[in-house]
């Protein structure tokens, strides 16, 4: 059970030595008992204090990591229930199913989706990660000739046999890869709790409903396991809901150790529908799971999903940004206008689109302002003439332009004849409009 | 050991308001638990659906967007008969693109002429309607809605800070709502509803818009001002956040890129048609988990299976 700031500074040393960083050991104490620091921080501590606050020194969501190098997939270690409290720390992972009934063409062709589904967004690559192989033949050889295929691509694995002799079989061959192994069962535990231990393998418990479950999670705790995902083994999609927040609950205001660990769901289980599943997986994105299993990964359903990801993972006190530098639109020629605008990435993809939309060939420069929005950057001053004028004069784009106008947004229409002034006299400053929307009408009647 | 969910205790609720007039009037908001938790307090209204109709055929419209309304796109009029008629919708949406200054600009009078057409024509089903958010516009076009749609109990929207008096003093006048929009701020969201009722409109007459942004474009702002607002709402006895929320969503999602480009400019994404009604649908979705009241929507397929979604969600066990 979960102990309080001040029992947990009744075990330390109270030396105030700082050498964990923190000022006092009371400090270092409340840090604690938030879950924030690990006790191995305090260098002084004793081992019978250690024993006494490991149980509550420990995160309350088990970190646990699947899979290696680019593709190493890590998740638990979340800390609240609603984003705006604080960042959900590790996002979603994305799981494609293959049977090992299926032909090998489509074996290849959901490796291909896999490969395939990488979509650039701010920055950043957004891909699925995790191949989930399913022994669905019962039989050993189909099985380990999937697992033979799959093994040297560079995904995370999720082996899914029911059976601890073909499961030992499986996780011995793909034991560097630091698989999931689905499932143990209240008929299989203690043998996959041993196949996990040897192979150095996460194990997920798998059982129908809450009572069941925690029983389950404690017999492999007994049994040894540590890295542990649980399935509630949900019914419908109302059930996942009350299972995922149960779960997360009792794990996080409770330190209810039974569930102190992420969650495996299986939207296809609960519907035939492809878009309804997609659905349904945007759901547990939000509401807390650790892995989503789909049965394939079109790109129609792959991209919302890998985008709905990355906007609720996204930190909610800092916005997203994009690079600074000069961004073509509808190919620009040197004649083409030029709009500059802040880096605060919803600013860049509306501004983007509506200029996309206008068909108009236009260079849109983006200047680093911290993420701040136009109206937010200049009373901040990090989006006012002394700063942007440099800015455009190095950014590059005049070699790429014949002219010398620079359209300012709207919102900062006051900066135009100190702007102007920055910039020197073969300059021309043109306030556009407030809102992005009317972008396309301004430059179209611009390009008239 | 019978493992149960960790209960929270609401101690408030949200206003439950009613839309429109007579037998079809329709009731939303009156939840006494965060979104679909019905385990832990009543949600007496799920979340509604309002279909969207323009008043002008749309020029940028992705074409799965068009198609199934292609036989009434230039008649608002048969359009939002067919929406309620072969569609289900729970409340119809007049969204006055026409009356942008910088396009069609309709006039207030032609504006207020249709909505009244639409009305009655409708058997009933409330309206919303909305205009284009140009301030000095929609407060010309609704007062005259307003007028003209006397004793109809409309949803007008959205009103701003900078128009919500006159806006707000016609909704007073002849008997209809307001839907009270804010740009994605907790703050701003209950400043504006303090106005309102400072004004003399009634709290159960007022909707709250904290504006939509879509998917991939800023959902995660709006998700989490409406999650903000709701814990506020259901945890504290603050009557100026206890307020039902509307989004618009058909419009925002429809106009991402991704959900518009058509699979021969983008094949790496996939066919368009699904590609839209998934954003439009996961946009949806994630609004009424966040505490959606009205989702006004677009195209049939997304509204089915956000709809059907929903009322699984909210199954109880």
């Amino acid at each position: 059970m979960a102990l309080s700031g001040i029992e947990i500074y009744k075990l330390l040393p109270r030396t105030n030595c700082r050498e964990c960083k923190f000022p006092t050991c009371l400090a270092f104490a409340m840090q604690l008992a938030a879950g924030k620091v690990e006790i191995s921080a305090c260098p002084h501590i004793s081992e019978e204090a250690k024993a006494a606050l490991g149980e509550a020194s420990a995160p309350p969501i088990r970190p646990i990591t699947i899979g290696r190098g680019d593709y190493a997939l890590k998740i638990g270690e979340e800390t609240v229930l609603f984003r705006h409290d604080k960042t959900f720390e590790h996002p979603t992972g994305l799981a494609v199913l293959i049977e090992d009934t299926a032909a090998p063409e489509e074996i290849n062709s959901k490796l291909k989706q896999l490969d395939e589904s990488q979509f650039e967004r701010v920055g950043l690559t957004l891909r699925a990660d995790l191949v989930a192989l399913k022994n669905t033949s019962g039989k050993k050889e189909s099985f380990l000739s999937l697992v033979e295929r799959v093994k040297d691509t560079p995904y995370g694995i999720i082996l899914m046999s029911d059976d601890p002799p073909i499961m030992a079989a499986a996780a011995e061959m793909v034991k560097d890869n630091k698989p999931l192994l689905y499932a143990a069962t209240s008929d299989n535990a203690e043998a996959m709790a041993d196949v996990a231990k040897t192979t150095g393998a996460v194990l997920a418990a798998s059982a129908k409903g809450l009572d069941a479950l925690s029983e389950l999670s404690d017999r492999l705790s007994k049994a040894g396991v540590k890295d542990m995902v649980l399935d509630s083994a949900p019914e419908s999609i109302s059930q996942v809901l009350y299972d995922q927040t149960a779960i997360r609950r009792l794990a996080l205001k409770k330190r209810f150790r039974s569930f102190g660990f992420s969650t495996i769901v299986f939207p296809a289980q609960l519907t035939d529908d492809p878009l309804k599943e997609a659905l349904y997986a945007s759901i547990m994105i939000e509401k807390y799971a650790g892995i989503v299993v789909l049965s394939d990964l079109a790109a129609y359903r792959t991209f919302p999903l890998l985008v709905h990801r990355l906007n609720i993972y996204t930190d909610p006190q800092r916005p997203m940004t994009m690079s600074q530098g000069i961004y073509e639109v509808n190919i620009p020629t040197k004649d083409s206008p030029l709009i500059i605008t802040t880096n605060f990435s919803l600013t860049y993809f509306i501004v983007n689109s509506e200029v996309e939309s206008s068909r108009v060939p236009t260079w849109l420069l983006i200047m680093n302002t911290e993420g701040l929005s136009t109206l937010t950057a200049w009373s901040a001053g990090k989006f006012v003439p002394d700063l942007i004028a440099p800015f455009v004069n190095k950014s590059g784009i005049v070699d790429k332009m014949a002219n010398r106008n620079l359209i300012i947004p709207g919102y900062v229409a006051q900066i135009k004849g100190e702007l102007e002034e920055e910039l020197g006299s073969d300059w021309k400053v043109t306030v556009g409009p407030r809102e992005a929307s009317d972008l396309p009408s301004f430059l179209q009647k611009l390009a008239a | 050991m019978a493992i149960e969910i960790l209960k929270e205790k609401y101690t408030g609720r949200i206003k439950e308001e009613t839309l429109g007039v007579g037998e079809a009037a329709v009731k939303i908001g009156g939840a006494a638990a965060l979104p679909f938790h019905g385990f832990e307090g009543e949600i007496p209204n799920p979340p509604k659906i309002a279909m969207e109709v323009y008043d002008t055929a749309p020029e940028d419209w992705a074409e799965a967007a068009v198609e199934p309304f292609k036989e009434v796109i230039n008649d608002p009029v048969a359009w939002a008969k067919l929406v309620v008629e072969r569609y289900g919708a729970d409340l119809v949406c007049l969204q006055l693109a026409g009356t942008d200054p910088g396009g069609a600009n309709k006039s207030a009078a032609e504006s207020a002429k249709l909505a009244e057409q639409i009305v009655g024509g409708l058997a009933g089903t409330p309206l919303i309607v909305y205009g284009t958010g140009k301030v000095e516009k929609d407060t010309e076009v609704l007062k005259a809605v307003a007028e003209r749609c006397t004793g109809s109990n409309l949803l007008l929207g959205p009103v701003k800070e900078e128009n919500y008096r006159f806006i707000g003093a016609a909704a007073i006048g002849y008997k209809h709502g307001v839907v009270a929009q804010t740009p994605i701020d907790v703050n701003l969201a209950k400043q504006l509803n303090i106005l309102l009722g400072n004004l003399g409109v009634p709290m159960d007459k007022i909707v709250m818009d904290t504006t939509t942004g879509a998917l991939g474009y800023g959902i995660e702002y709006t998700y989490s001002v409406m999650e903000r607002i709701r814990i506020a709402a259901l945890t504290t006895n603050d009557e100026k956040m206890q307020l039902p929320i509307l989004c618009d969503v058909g419009r925002e999602s429809w106009k991402c890129k991704e959900a518009k480009i058509s699979e021969r400019e983008a094949p790496e994404l996939g066919p368009a048609r699904e590609r839209g009604i998934l954003w439009e649908a996961m946009t949806a979705m994630s609004l009424a988990m966040a505490g959606a009241d009205i989702l006004v929507m677009r195209h049939p397929e997304a509204i089915r299976l956000v709809r059907e979604t929903m009322g699984e969600v909210a199954k109880c066990d």
